[in-house]
């Protein structure tokens, strides 16, 4: 197998990078797994039971999956055999910055959408993130047999049914990215971009292998019915009808980076060296690699996955990861991953996934090339952000130095987890998505890395933003030599946009980033004024010609982030704040206007001047989507409305009705306990990422004493006068 | 009442007689101990010189907290110790305006100052110095290029520049360090450095050490203990230029 795999490698058109994506659920990982039966990688007894592409104990205990995992395969379509490599991503709301990665690295994607449930808020979200990395969709609706074994459907209305899950796909690939739907992204099950079938009972469908197998609808009807699906399965196996999708409708490396490379690497130069090698998937030019992951192995330490664009990779390749100290990296292994298994090679040539081990400096995201200089590629956006902490600390004193490690490698491995080490205390902070996302972690933290740790309880994570405008307000130095003035406002929901989605960036080059500050609205002053930017925050300097600024710039900086870490009202992350310096008064000698003078004077300023614009408390949101049998709409609705949330909106479908909403998170502790409860565990439920929103004024000031209190502040709520004095 | 006394140079002795008087007739004694320091004695000494107790003051007491002297003032006489002469390259006259705006009334009783003290230690003549400056030590994101620039254009002008080292409380900066960050300036901002220095070493001391010469000769000379001050001389006078080759070894 082995073998086969390395030779194919080199065919760029026998390579098809492959993602499978889908709400929690609905079955990615059995899908995978049956595929590798089906390609002869596992056993078939095991597929579909063990989970062997959740290689975690923690995945096989909780029967999801918590990382991306890799593995290729070969299949043989017509008279040729095609090298398949395949991630499997996890579907949980909680994991999404792995599908985010995910994308990156693949061309294609195996959307996988459950035929009773329909698509779901996280299918919609997997969907846009393959469409805005350009990776082309295929769909595979999956759990038909249900259809018919439980919701009793007859044939007629099953393919009614399957025919209004492709509709829906096909709206919300239309609405995501209308040009690349009519340029042929639109699913048909004619065309045999639709497969159907089951992942568990192995077996699958499409109009063109009907035509190969003779298999209908019909045969498929009866034989759900009468429960033979053993007889499907051995006339129209799934790994068959869905790896056939997979090569026939989805891009080998030479088509896609054709397309994908401009997407991707949209501040490159396409007529350079290294742009033109992308853009061919040339294995002679330079080496251009993404890292999309970064896992730890006992053995080998640190492996980066990631895609490679262009060149090819061995063994002592020398390798600079942008963006650090230009410093040589060298590849101590080339390899591929088969699951859990990291198979060594001689050498892996573009376009396909590799995992190396060596790259010292690298992070997720990282740009790494042979070049010792060459434009990143697009940073990973993500799409939610950490919404609750815990915090850990080490059981025994001697563990102490090792947590600290340990976390600094969970940080690089999970770049949606936000790690704060506080050595002085002890204490550590862990942000994640969500309840699981923290348990995992948390519990990884214990059962990999050997260090017995305890775990708080998880609380909120809140935001700090201003309501109204204020300034010049003036920061003075401890010594009183040095004065920073300030102005403040908040900035506009469309700028916010803008930072989150990186079309505003210090990455972008000078002129480039002044037309988009000014497309955004900001005078042409103010953009080329633009200092820096932390988060969703933005620094603008306003003076001119001021003695002395420059060498002091980057502590006035320093100040200011270090305010923003933390705002006057509960010391939570400041956001969506613009701050313009506009005057400046500097001591006339260096060693009087040095960091012990100038990062506090600036942070008073801050700080005071987020008081004086009506500083607020910002809360995580997650929409909510509860799916119920009608006689219990009541309770799905008070489910939502009795936790300060809104129901906006009901779809009623047959008997069930689906009741979406929003709620805070604060008040989701506990909801799937009393989900199940008051449904009798008949709900289906869905929870994603929203956005923070402004706590109720009624509860502002309960909210804020109890998370100063819970930190150890003064329980007096500070006045501007206090940094001011 | 506040006074603001100068110690002066190198040790206990070299405070003025009014400004002993002045100690030991007042309620509270501070000591500021971060902007310069008395290397040739050391708090018991100068407690027992006194006949008082002494409240050494580190910057967060002067700067952030002024409120502890400010009140002794208030209520009594308290006295403000600064090495050398107390509003010499220091920040003391925000303290001054302070007390003032309290109502407080304030003296100065001055000291031998390193910046006239310097004349006398190498010939060079007072007329001549321009703008002085300090090198700190650097930090993380901080390396200010203001020293090499003043004393560039200093040069410029034909005018002397003394260049105060940083002092930290585990640490004094030497004539090397200084000498070693001036050129590292003199990289990054692609300039030359200074052809010539005078390095000196414990002035006011009964064994100062004055050595003129190249950043070579004077990086390699041995300067002995703290504390260390460079002076970069401009095109020199013949009197000066005979007073270095007298005194500083030129």
């Amino acid at each position: 197998m082995v073998e086969k795999v390395t030779t194919l490698m080199d065919q760029p058109e026998r390579i098809r990078n492959i993602g499978i994506v889908a709400h929690i659920d609905h079955g990615k990982t059995t899908l995978s797994d049956n595929l590798l039966a089906g390609a002869g990688m596992i056993s078939e007894e095991i597929a579909g039971k063990a989970c062997w592409m959740d290689s975690d104990e923690e995945e096989q205990a909780r029967g999801i999956t918590i990382d991306s995992s890799n593995v290729s395969m070969v299949h043989t379509y017509g008279d040729k055999e095609y090298l398949i490599n395949m991630i499997d991503t996890p579907g949980h709301v909680d994991f999404g910055g792995d599908v985010t990665r995910a994308m990156r690295a693949v061309d294609g994607a195996v959307v996988l959408v459950d035929a009773v449930e329909g698509t779901m808020p996280q299918t919609e979200t997997v969907l846009r993130q393959a469409l805005k990395e350009g990776v082309k969709p295929v769909l595979f609706i999956n759990k038909v047999d249900r259809l018919i074994n439980e919701l009793k459907v007859d044939e007629m209305e099953m393919q009614i049914r399957l025919g209004k899950v492709i509709d829906k796909v096909n709206k919300l690939i239309k609405g995501m990215n209308e040009d690349a739907f009519k340029a042929g992204w639109k699913l048909d099950a004619a065309d045999g971009t639709v497969a159907f079938g089951s992942a568990l009972y192995n077996w699958a469908v499409s109009i063109p292998f009907m035509k190969k197998s003779g298999v209908s609808f019909k045969d498929v009807y009866e034989k759900c019915k009468v429960e033979d699906m053993k007889w499907l399965g051995k006339n129209s196996p799934l790994c068959d009808v869905v790896l056939d999708m997979v090569v026939r409708n989805l891009p080998d490396p030479l088509d896609a980076q054709k397309r994908r490379v401009p997407i991707i690497w949209q501040h490159g130069d396409p007529n350079t060296a290294e742009g033109k090698s992308m853009l061919a998937c040339d294995p002679n030019g330079a080496a251009c690699l993404m890292v999309t992951d970064i896992s730890f192995d006992q053995h080998a330490g640190e492996v980066a996955t990631g895609r490679l664009f262009s060149g090819t990779l061995r063994r002592g390749t020398e390798c600079y990861v942008m963006g650090t100290a230009k410093k040589v990296n060298r590849l101590t292994q080339v390899g591929i991953f088969m699951g859990a298994e990291r198979i060594e090679v001689e050498s892996l040539p573009a376009g396909n996934i590799a995992a190396v081990t060596g790259l010292k400096d690298a992070i997720v995201g990282s740009t790494v090339s042979s070049l010792m200089d060459m434009t990143p590629f697009e940073s990973l956006k993500h799409y939610s952000e950490p919404v609750m902490t815990v915090a850990v600390e080490a059981k025994n004193m001697k563990d102490l130095p090792k947590l600290v490690t340990v976390l600094r490698q969970v940080a690089k491995e999970d770049p949606t987890v936000q790690v704060t080490i506080n050595e002085e205390t002890g204490e550590h902070l862990i942000s994640g998505m969500g309840e699981l996302h923290l348990e995992i972690i948390t519990g990884r933290i214990a059962r990999d890395k050997k260090v017995e740790i305890v775990t708080s309880p998880p609380i909120v994570v809140y935001r700090e933003t201003i309501t109204g405008t204020a300034g010049p307000v003036e920061g003075k130095s401890p010594n009183r030599h040095n004065r920073f003035y300030i102005e403040l406002e908040p900035l506009s929901d469309e700028v916010v946009q803008k930072l989150k989605d990186g079309d505003i960036s210090m990455d972008l080059p000078a002129i480039e980033r002044r037309d988009a500050l000014v497309e955004a609205g900001f005078d042409k002053d103010e953009a080329k004024s633009l200092k820096a930017i932390e988060g969703t925050n933005m620094f603008l300097d306003m003076t001119k010609g001021i003695q002395y600024l420059n060498e002091t710039m980057e502590l006035v900086l320093d100040g200011w982030r270090e305010a923003l870490a933390g705002g006057p009202l509960a010391d939570e992350q400041v956001q969506n704040v613009k701050i313009r310096l506009v005057d400046v008064k500097l001591h006339e000698d260096a060693i009087h206007r040095g960091p012990a003078q100038v990062i506090p004077a600036v942070r008073a300023a801050v700080k005071a001047g987020l008081l004086m614009a009506n500083d607020t408390l910002l809360e995580p949101m997650q929409n909510l989507q509860i799916t119920v049998p009608q006689e219990h709409m009541g309770s799905a609705t008070g489910m939502i409305q009795g936790r300060r949330g809104q129901v906006y909106d009901m779809q009623s479908e047959g008997d069930t009705i689906t009741v979406i909403g929003k709620a805070p998170v604060a008040e989701l502790f506990g909801f799937a306990g009393d989900v199940r409860s008051a449904t009798e565990g008949r709900a289906m439920w869905s929870t994603e990422f929203a956005g923070f929103a402004t706590v109720p004024g009624g509860m502002l000031k309960e909210t804020v004493e109890t998370i100063r209190k819970r930190k150890g502040l003064k329980e007096q709520i500070p006045e501007p006068s206090d940094y001011l004095a | 009442m506040l006074y603001f006394i100068g110690l002066g140079l190198f040790d206990e002795k070299d405070i003025s007689i009014k400004g002993l008087e002045r100690i030991r007739e007042s309620d509270e004694i501070f000591l500021e101990s971060y902007t310069s320091c008395l290397t040739g004695t050391n708090i018991q000494n100068m407690e027992l010189l006194y006949g008082k107790k002494v409240t050494i003051l580190g910057r967060h007491d002067v700067e952030n907290t002024p409120e502890k002297i400010l009140e002794a003032a208030g209520t009594g006489d308290a006295v403000f110790l600064t090495g050398g002469d107390p509003m010499v390259s220091t920040t003391h006259s925000d303290l001054r305006i302070r007390a003032k705006q309290m109502g407080i009334e304030t003296t100065i009783i001055h000291s031998a100052s390193i910046q006239s003290a310097v004349c006398g230690l190498s010939g060079l003549q007072n007329y001549r110095f321009g703008k002085s400056c300090s090198i700190p030590y650097p930090e993380k994101g901080w390396f200010p290029t203001t020293p090499l620039n003043t004393i560039l254009k200093n040069l410029d002008d034909n005018l002397h520049t003394i260049v105060f080292l940083d002092i930290k409380p585990d640490r004094f900066m030497t004539v090397r360090e200084g000498i070693e960050i001036i050129e590292q300036m003199a990289d990054k901002e692609n300039r030359s450095p200074p052809e010539l220095y005078v390095g000196i070493a414990r002035a006011g001391s009964d064994i100062p050490k004055v050595i003129a010469g190249d950043g070579g000769k004077l990086k390699s000379a041995d300067f002995g203990g703290p504390l260390h001050i460079l002076i970069v001389p401009a095109e020199l006078h013949m009197m000066e230029q005979e007073y270095l080759e007298t005194f500083a070894e030129l």
